[in-house]
């Protein structure tokens, strides 16, 4: 290159930086996720202005001195970004915040099956999200319904820290599917809870002879809330003479259970489920 | 309830070593939820978020998505990898190198399965166009991360810098 070719090469450099160096961004402090903004530049000639951040990168050719408009949805995952020209030193920051719209609600319930009646036994935790997939982290209330076909709903307002919420509710006394219900900005989100009836509650056996045998017989088998025990529960019979001990597991079948045990003048018959004991009956001599 | 970090010491020198010169300080917690918070689990999810910023500084200054799924999932690696895209797309690399973490976990949900943490954070950002540098900055942050349980670690799914 000739020592002139490089004089007006540096010149021209030189000029460039200069009207960098005077050019400028003026930057909304924050603003909505996916709305439409503006950023005034100030200076002359052409510039490149770059937004960037972890979350998204944008990055446009512009005319110095006018407005550039960023159309809605142009920018819309929630995060700060820097907010600069090509070759100028100055930068600026820019909040994205949320959409004031909740659109998702991440819902999870557990257990998904339990018994009735069991205190705090259903937890749910809530993070709320705009239609960005960004956490709305200002403070929602998420209005929470535990219910069951023919029973009383339960109902809990919770206020979202962060974005997210939890709460813990009652098993209904009565069995059945129940509906656990997450609203929050008019988005409902439901998971279903098995409620199942608990350990039998109160077991009565009644005994009548049967030729050489006693005949032995529950009552419908039902948990402390009414309700009753699935087929299949196993109910143990126990006769005990002399020393001498006779078992027999029977399933629940149509709520009761039958068996037939030797008849024995004397003995003591008693029935049980798992640790739950039953009435005990003294076969007369 | 108290997290009394005994292991504080061991935790912070642990995560200095691992993210080079990034110092840690990890706040004693109070809880929101009612399932307690094991000082194993809370050492592992700390230093799984510390290693995700190790990644996300590899990934978004190498452009390379692939290193993503170790660390995060869900719309947290949906959107650095769309920013990845939009980097490669426009001859950009940004690097991050962070300076240092505050943070304190906030929540852990009733069933386990995720866990919320504040991290005030320091970082320098340096944006690169074909290579020249454009800018370099210093950058102080809140972010609130959730992290969730995978086979083996605590994975990024929400990594959000907010606006206090």
């Amino acid at each position: 290159m000739s020592p002139v070719r490089a004089l007006v090469a540096v010149t021209l450099v030189s000029a460039a930086l200069q009207l960098a160096a005077q050019s400028g961004l003026t930057v909304p402090k924050a603003i909505e996720a996916g709305s439409a903004f503006s950023v005034q530049s100030s200076g002359s000639g052409q510039g490149t202005v770059y937004i960037v951040g972890p979350e998204q990168v944008l990055k446009r050719d512009v005319q110095l001195g006018s407005t550039i408009n960023f159309e809605a949805g142009s920018l819309y995952n929630a995060g700060h970004y820097l907010v600069f020209l090509s070759g100028s030193a100055d930068t600026a920051t820019l909040d994205v915040l949320p959409a004031g719209k909740i659109a998702d609600v991440s819902f999870l319930a557990r257990p998904s099956r339990l018994p009735v009646g069991l205190r705090e036994g259903i937890t749910g935790a809530v993070y709320v999200f705009d239609s960005y997939e960004n956490l709305v982290t200002k403070p929602e209330t998420v209005a929470f319904e535990l219910s069951t076909p023919g029973g009383a709903a339960q109902n809990r307002n919770i206020t979202t820290r962060d974005g997210a919420a939890w709460i813990a509710m009652d098993s209904s006394p009565k069995e059945g599917a129940a509906q656990f219900v997450a609203r929050v900005g008019g988005i409902s989100t439901t998971r279903i809870i098995g409620q199942v009836p608990g350990d039998p509650c109160g077991i009565q056996m009644t005994a009548k002879p049967s030729g050489p045998k006693v005949a032995l017989e529950t009552a419908p088998v039902r948990d402390c809330s009414g309700n009753a025990v699935p087929d299949g529960t196993v109910i143990t019979f126990t006769e005990n003479y002399n020393g001498a001990q006779t078992t027999v597991d029977v399933p629940l079948k149509r709520g009761v259970a039958k068996v037939e045990m030797p008849a024995v003048p004397g003995a003591t018959i008693t029935v049980a489920s798992g640790v739950v004991l039953g009435n005990q009956i003294r076969w007369g001599r | 309830m108290r997290y009394v970090f005994a292991g504080a010491a061991v935790l912070c020198a642990c995560a200095t070593v691992s993210v080079a010169q990034a110092s840690v300080h990890v706040q004693p917690y109070h809880l929101q939820g009612p399932r307690p918070l094991a000082e194993q689990t809370a050492n592992a999810v700390v230093q799984d978020y510390l290693e995700a910023w190790q990644t996300l500084r590899g990934a978004l200054g190498q452009n390379r998505v692939d290193t993503l799924d170790r660390d995060f999932v869900g719309a947290a690696r949906d959107k650095l990898a769309e920013t990845i895209q939009q980097q490669t797309k426009l001859g950009l690399r940004t690097n991050y190198q962070d300076r240092s973490h505050d943070i304190q976990i906030v929540f852990y949900s009733p069933e386990g399965l995720s866990i919320q943490l504040i991290d005030n954070v320091d970082y320098d950002q340096q944006v690169l166009d074909h290579e020249k540098v454009l800018t370099t900055q210093h950058v102080s942050a809140r972010y609130v991360v959730v992290l969730t349980p995978s086979e083996t670690r605590w994975r990024v799914r929400v990594l959000q810098a907010v606006t206090e």
